[in-house]
């Protein structure tokens, strides 16, 4: 992405902190002007010298994400001041815990089935194992412990996903065209 | 809630304004949720969205909210910390990824449950018909070796 400071337009970040937007300004190939709510909700939440902080820790082909990463937080916790976008994670958990679940059932299912076709004198058949391993038992993530469980579950009453991750979806105005692909 | 900071005595800071190295006040608003004994957890919240920008959000907020979003927000910190590059996002798309996955699997599952169903109930109405078939099948070979 091409600075904004090149076509003499200061980028969002510059817009917003009121200062001249130089050649090589850091923010300026995420924050294009005419997304000023990205940078603004950003700003809101992590603060710009913070943000500065972190993006000069990191190779520059890794910033895009980094900054895509930061903005649907930033999002995240405008619109939910107290679970931000730890919400959708206990949302997401809750999820793979059901389907999980349905997911053991119709296994349990499917090996019944298998039983009951083999007369009881003879020992069962390998089909049995075979069906189970088929549909392999997926564990669920375990950020919880891998985070430290600082934040444990959360009551987020039915929560739909609100949030689109801007990788997974098709490219919109304020994604960017060469996302992080699959993580 | 305000006493938990000062359990360790009545003079001892919370880890936020150890941290910023302040006096910590009477109402401070850290306090409650920043104990002293875990220095940690306002190191990486303070470094990821600062402590000002903290003090606002949990201004924002009444109390009752606000020890949950200290919570959500130390979580969130502790990932941007160990992912610099996509925080706790990472942890969302991983979720988003192993859904689809579990979903196709169900299906495949669910859809193996209703071909061995019908098959067991298929089997199960045609037993009786095979054997008269069988049975119709040697009549016949006994009148053609008749003709």
């Amino acid at each position: 992405m091409a600075s904004s400071s090149s076509y003499n337009s200061p980028c969002a970040a510059c817009k917003f902190l009121r200062r001249k937007c130089m050649p090589g300004c850091i923010f300026a190939p995420y924050f294009p002007p005419e997304e000023p709510q990205k940078f603004a909700n950003v700003h809101k939440i992590f603060g710009a010298s913070n943000v500065t902080k972190l993006l000069n820790e990191l190779l520059p082909h890794q910033r895009e994400d980094a900054v895509n990463s930061l903005a649907y937080e930033a999002e995240a916790r405008v619109r939910d001041p107290v679970y931000g976008c730890v919400g959708a994670i206990s949302f997401l958990q809750r999820q793979v815990h059901r389907l999980q679940k349905e997911l053991e059932a119709a296994n349990a299912d499917l090996i019944r089935y298998a039983c009951n076709e083999v007369p009881t004198s003879l020992p069962a058949p390998p089909g049995a194992s075979s069906i189970q391993s088929m549909v392999p038992r997926q564990r669920p993530v375990e950020y919880n412990r891998r985070m430290g469980n600082e934040g444990g579950y959360y009551q987020v009453p039915g929560m739909p996903m609100p949030y689109n991750l801007p990788w997974n979806d098709n490219p919109s105005g304020d994604t960017n065209g060469g996302g992080g692909g699959n993580m | 809630m305000k006493e938990s900071g000062r359990k360790h005595g009545a003079l001892s800071p919370c880890a936020a304004c150890k941290l910023l190295r302040r006096r910590c006040a009477e109402d401070c608003v850290f306090a409650p949720y920043f104990p002293p004994d875990e220095p940690h957890k306002f190191a990486s919240v303070h470094k990821v969205f600062g402590a000002s920008n903290v003090n606002k959000m949990l201004q924002e907020l009444p109390e009752h909210q606000r020890r949950d979003a200290v919570s959500s927000m130390v979580y969130e910190a502790n990932a941007r910390v160990r992912d610099p590059v996509y925080g706790c996002v990472g942890a969302i798309s991983s979720l988003q990824q192993q859904i689809h996955s579990l979903q196709t699997q169900l299906a495949a599952a669910q859809a193996e449950v209703v071909h061995m169903r019908m098959r067991q109930f298929s089997s199960s109405s045609n037993a009786g018909g095979a054997m008269d078939m069988a049975v119709d099948q040697a009549n016949m070979g006994e009148s053609l070796w008749s003709c």
